[in-house]
């Protein structure tokens, strides 16, 4: 199943079971969604819970808020996390704070969905990796996944929350077909061990997930074994399984597509230090984006963000260097 | 009607009036921090509004003590609030500007100068589409007026038919600069009046601002679209506590001073017979009393303790909603 219709499918059960769950957006009615997430929706649900709305992401976002406060179950849709920007204020002043302002009177059942990532050649103001803004706020949650079954559940487990959530995808996995099935007792909060190995954790999430595991498939054939986690949640985000993980490996590795400075890997490599220091055999390695706004050019951008080449050749002397 | 209405808006006017004084005198005390925005001189448009729009949700600005009062909220539990106590209506948590009380629908409290105006709309948009009429009250100042959030809520309120009433208070500050300096309109209800019905309202009179916004609800609920009031009123403060308010000449707070909401409603009344000086003396007093009682609440109320510090972030448990 293609990674955009198991969304649609999640939204279309949701909306389904419950008429609290209405959907608001840029596109997503009558037009089918940008990335043809929404297809559909709206010829079976009709334009009072199928919205579209003007291109104005702050009030997207503030009015899923003004909506959730009186007990719909809102899906905001934001055409790419670019647009989030705008948005920014409702999402970090008034989403993430409004129930701890009001002392736990004031619940938000609402979910903000937006893709991010670097396409093909969509130039830098199409092209952010921005988790690290959504995951360093307290009082949202930040989801996202890297397939089908993934993005299915998370979904679903995102509206059935009664806290904001901010879901994130990525634009080159929306076409992207895997293989579907349905999990029992989904818990985004547990990170996904994808692949078992004894040498190095690698931490990794959304698209990046993939060149992780074919960079790995290749380090295999040199002797090096990789234990692969993937996050679903981004915050919180689920340390006890890359502790266990690194307890074994010795090493870590945390891959992703936004610039390397203040990023997840900045985050999860430090709190491994803090936690696992004299369990690791080496410093841990980031392997990110370049310091730089994604270019239009095609040989530059995929010069800009890990590739599956980049990610196996830099685990490769790094892993060297460090004893393997 | 007059009568019990003039005694309704004496009493919560006054009881708003005398919070807020003394509300002022314990910040200098420093039993209330932070940023403390008073009402005073405004309290017909928070009184008025309130009332004439009776059942609804109501979305405020920072300023809404006073609104919060007329709403119904205990004056003991905003006093605790002020304080930071664990008592307060926000378990001390949101302090002056975060006052929320769903049980009232009274949502904020908010302190992003025009951010829930959206909100307001989106609240609007699910009480309707639950089949409820009695659309909401969305409350802002004049500063909003200039921002993004207030022409985008504005037009999506015309465009999705919901019942929302704007009420613009225009004090004629956006903090400490005058709103003509800053605006391309000065009648500020000329920036809705395309969009929907709009007017302007003297907001030192209690029963001006009274009558507009009960014809306004009326609107509200007969079509399910949004309408627009501005009211002409002005803060005798500064913006907050920290704001000496000393860019505006003497001359002008002593011309407002003489329109003074609570004085012209007190003499139109007893001109007209509807209260007696003696009824005035007795509100007076159970005011006096009610502000104590709620200033000796929030002094003797406890802190919260520490690990409130980690509650009441997420809900954390899933509601149970979609098999």
């Amino acid at each position: 199943m293609l990674y955009r219709d198991a969304i649609n499918l999640a939204l279309d059960h949701a909306m389904q079971v419950d008429p609290r769950v209405i959907i608001l957006g840029e596109d997503v009615g009558f037009y089918g969604g940008n990335y043809k997430v929404t297809d559909g929706l709206f010829a079976k649900y009709g334009e009072k819970r199928v919205i579209d709305t003007p291109i104005a992401e702050n009030s997207i976002v503030g009015t899923a808020i003004g909506m959730a406060m009186m007990g719909l179950r809102p899906v905001a849709e934001i055409m790419t996390a670019n647009f989030s920007m705008l948005a920014m204020d409702q999402i970090v002043n008034n989403m993430a704070k409004l129930r701890y302002m009001s002392g736990g009177k004031i619940a938000l059942p609402m979910v903000v969905r937006m893709p991010q990532g670097v396409g093909r050649q969509l130039a830098a103001q199409h092209s952010q990796s921005l988790e690290h803004m959504f995951a360093s706020i307290p009082g949202l949650y930040v989801f996202c996944s890297s397939d089908a079954t993934g993005a299915y559940h998370t979904t679903l487990y995102a509206i059935r929350l009664d806290d904001p959530v901010i879901l994130l995808e990525h634009v080159l996995l929306y076409p992207m077909d895997f293989e579907f099935y349905k999990v029992e007792n989904f818990d985004p909060f547990k990170a996904r061990i994808l692949r078992e190995g004894k040498d190095i954790t690698v931490v990794s999430y959304l698209k990046m997930v993939h060149d992780v595991l074919r960079a790995c498939e290749n380090l295999e054939k040199d002797g090096i074994s990789c234990e692969v986690i993937e996050l679903i949640s981004l915050r919180p985000i689920d340390f006890e399984t890359i502790y266990s993980s690194v307890k074994k490996t010795k090493r870590l590795v945390v891959v992703y597509e936004a610039p390397k400075s203040f990023g997840l890997g900045a985050e999860i490599s430090a709190r491994v230090c803090e936690e696992m220091f004299y369990f690791l055999d080496a410093p841990p390695l980031r392997i990110a984006g370049e310091e730089v706004p994604i270019p239009y050019n095609r040989k530059l951008e995929l010069s800009a963000i890990p590739t599956q080449e980049s990610i196996y050749r830099q685990m490769l002397s790094w892993g060297k260097g460090h004893g393997l | 009607m007059s009568q019990s209405l003039a005694e309704k808006f004496y009493f919560y006017m006054k009881l708003g009036r005398e919070l807020e004084i003394r509300a002022k005198e314990e910040y200098t005390k420093g039993n209330i921090g932070g940023f403390l925005h008073l009402d005073i001189g405004q309290e017909a448009v928070s009184v008025g509004a309130v009332f004439g729009f009776g059942k609804g949700d109501l979305f405020c600005p920072y300023r809404e003590h006073v609104l919060a009062l007329a709403r119904g909220m205990d004056p003991k539990l905003i006093m605790a609030e002020l304080f930071g106590k664990i008592t307060g209506v926000s378990k001390g948590k949101g302090g002056s500007m975060h006052l929320y009380e769903p049980k009232l629908d009274f949502y904020g409290g908010n302190a992003i100068v025009g951010a829930h105006l959206p909100h307001a709309v989106g609240a609007a948009y699910a009480r309707k589409y639950m089949g409820e009429k009695a659309g909401v009250l969305a409350i802002f100042g004049d500063g909003a007026t200039n921002g993004g959030s207030f022409f985008e809520s504005i037009n999506l309120a015309v465009v999705w038919e919901v019942p929302v009433l704007f009420l613009c208070e225009n004090n004629f500050y956006a903090i400490g600069t005058r709103i003509d300096r800053v605006s391309a309109f000065r009648d500020i209800y000329l920036k809705a009046k395309d969009y929907m019905p709009a007017l302007q309202v003297d907001g030192m009179d209690v029963f001006a601002v009274y009558e507009a916004v009960v014809n306004a609800k009326k609107y509200l609920e007969d079509y399910g679209k949004p309408y627009f009031i501005e009211a002409i009123t002005y803060r005798y403060e500064g913006h907050s506590m920290a704001d000496k308010g000393d860019y505006r000449s003497p001359r002008e707070i002593e011309t407002f001073r003489k329109k003074d909401p609570i004085e012209n409603l007190k003499n139109k009344a007893m001109q007209m017979g509807w209260l007696t000086p003696e009824q005035i003396r007795m509100m007076d007093e159970k005011i006096a009393q009610i502000i104590e009682e709620a200033v000796e609440f929030a002094l003797n109320s406890p802190e919260p303790d520490l690990e409130e510090l980690y509650k009441d972030i997420y809900c954390g448990v899933c509601a149970d909603v979609i098999p």
